[in-house]
């Protein structure tokens, strides 16, 4: 099973540790992410640029609007995401509360959704619109 | 994760080498082992890597039993014991688990994490229970099991399928224990299992109604499940130290080799439960005592009966009482008192296919 795993966390608060605590923080999280792909539960990492470089992009009045910044003004930011192979959602989270990425923040873990059967039966459908 | 099992085997040897190897190698190390640690290392370990390292087949079971002993722990909550043990003994995952008993995959999540926390903050000792507390240990070892058990037996509509899976992985487990410690309650409690499931395909309509024992036709009962469960019932009688479970596998057992309800020997059924009400003085244990009366000694002796149950025990399922006791209105002709109790009854359970066979009996009744 694939679950995707959000690392939430303050903006600035990696920013505000010393050169030495950031070197051992980067340290740790990759060994450990060497850990967990060498034993094949990384399916794809994902880190992201601080938030302000986030632009957002919504509905309205009929068309498509942006603003800058993150969709979500809250304490914690998205960091970055990471999909995980994992037997099951004990499993995944066993996986990252070991993480030493766990000191900094927070994270949110989702299973992937399968949506095949319903990608399926949408294409039956359009296949219906266009022999019409 | 299937292909690891063999099919008498809850798992793989070849997984139990492989722990064996790494505990050698823990101890080596001389470091302190973390037992949530073990169990999830061996839970998660789906390759099942092969150790060439010859191992006591003592040393597979004692690890298998520490395990067992660990999930039921009587420090756990029931419902730890229950998601523990299915997922790190029977393989299942949080998900197939959630499912079986209907609840969302995060919230049985969290009872595998809060019960793991327990186990590493109580801390309960990974190892086989001495002789003193063996008696108690595996009673709640076995409670474990007949939840699980009962968990499938009495399938909510709609999810027939995957609870049936339940009573199948407690089978396993009561085999798995039968093969490791060959108690008398723990052939028992197989031998009860066996011959409920044996009525299985007996037990529910085509289109999903409840059957009662007294309406199921004999002859979709499983020969094979009842032969191996009178088989086993024999033998833990033999021991004479047995208990509830294999009394209760005695009545289930005079019930598989009656013909028909009215060639079962009730005044055995009777002689059963009056012993079972002595080490099991439950409400429920007297309802079916009462019950069993009502089909030796007629609905009226029945009623007394039904009724000095309802007036002293906290029935925890009280429309069962209602029903038995509307079953005697019944058989007596009371059609009025019939319906009426039919329908306490029906508005005292929230279970689906209980409800619609109550309400069929209100509709014969009119």
């Amino acid at each position: 099973m694939k679950y995707i795993c959000l690392g939430y966390m303050e903006p600035g608060k990696f920013e505000g540790m010393t050169e030495d605590e950031q070197h051992a923080m980067f340290d740790e999280c990759f060994e450990y992410n060497d850990r967990l792909r060498a034993n094949g539960h990384v399916a794809a990492e994902v880190p992201l640029q601080p938030t302000e470089t986030a632009v957002t992009l919504y509905w309205k009045n009929g068309k498509v609007a942006t603003t800058d910044g993150p969709y979500a003004e809250t304490k914690e930011q998205l960091a970055g995401l990471l999909i995980l192979e994992a037997r099951d959602l004990n499993h995944a989270i066993q996986l990252i509360s070991q993480h030493p990425g766990m000191k900094l923040g927070t994270n949110e873990i989702r299973p992937v959704a399968d949506l095949s059967e319903i990608i399926k039966e949408s294409e039956r459908r359009r296949r219906k619109d266009t022999s019409r | 994760m299937d292909d690891l099992l063999e099919p008498d085997w809850l798992i793989s040897t070849a997984r139990f080498k492989a722990i064996d190897a790494m505990r050698r190698r823990a101890r080596f190390d001389g470091a302190q082992r973390d037992l949530v640690a073990h169990m999830e290392s061996r839970a998660n370990d789906a390759s099942g890597k092969d150790e060439d390292e010859e191992t006591g087949d003592e040393e597979i079971e004692d690890d298998r039993l520490r395990l067992i002993f660990t999930c039921g722990h009587p420090a756990l909550p029931a419902e730890g014991q229950v998601a523990l043990t299915l997922r790190e003994i029977c393989g299942l995952t949080t998900e197939e688990i959630a499912r079986a008993f209907l609840v969302t995959p995060a919230t049985l999540a969290q009872r595998i994490v809060r019960a793991k926390a327990k186990i590493r903050e109580t801390p309960i000792p990974y190892e086989v229970p001495t002789p003193q507390e063996l008696p108690e240990r595996l009673a709640a070892v076995l409670r474990v099991i007949y939840l699980v058990f009962n968990e499938g037996y009495s399938a909510a509509a709609g999810a027939e399928v995957t609870r049936a899976e339940l009573t199948g992985e407690a089978i396993r487990l009561g085999r798995l224990l039968t093969e490791l410690r060959p108690e008398p309650e723990v052939i028992g409690l197989l031998s009860l299992m066996l011959l409920q499931e044996s009525r299985h395909a007996a037990r529910t309509s085509p289109t999903g109604e409840l059957i009662l024992l007294v309406n199921q036709d004999r002859s979709l009962w499983n020969r094979e499940q009842i032969a191996e469960g009178v088989a086993l019932l024999e033998k833990a009688l033999k021991s004479r130290r047995f208990g509830s479970y294999t009394l209760q596998a005695a009545i289930a057992a005079v019930h598989a080799e009656a013909e028909s309800v009215a060639r079962t020997d009730w005044r055995q059924i009777v002689a059963l439960y009056n012993q079972l009400v002595r080490i099991q003085p439950s409400p429920v244990v007297q309802l079916n005592r009462a019950v069993a009366i009502a089909m030796r000694d007629g609905p009226e002796v029945g009623l007394t009966h039904i009724d000095a149950v309802l007036e002293h025990g906290e029935l925890p399922n009280i429309y069962l009482a209602h029903s038995a006791r509307a079953d005697m209105y019944r058989r007596l002709g009371r059609t009025a008192e019939a319906r009426s109790s039919y329908e306490k009854a029906l508005a005292l359970t929230q279970q689906e296919p209980e409800r619609q066979f109550l309400q069929e009996r209100i509709r014969q009744l009119k």
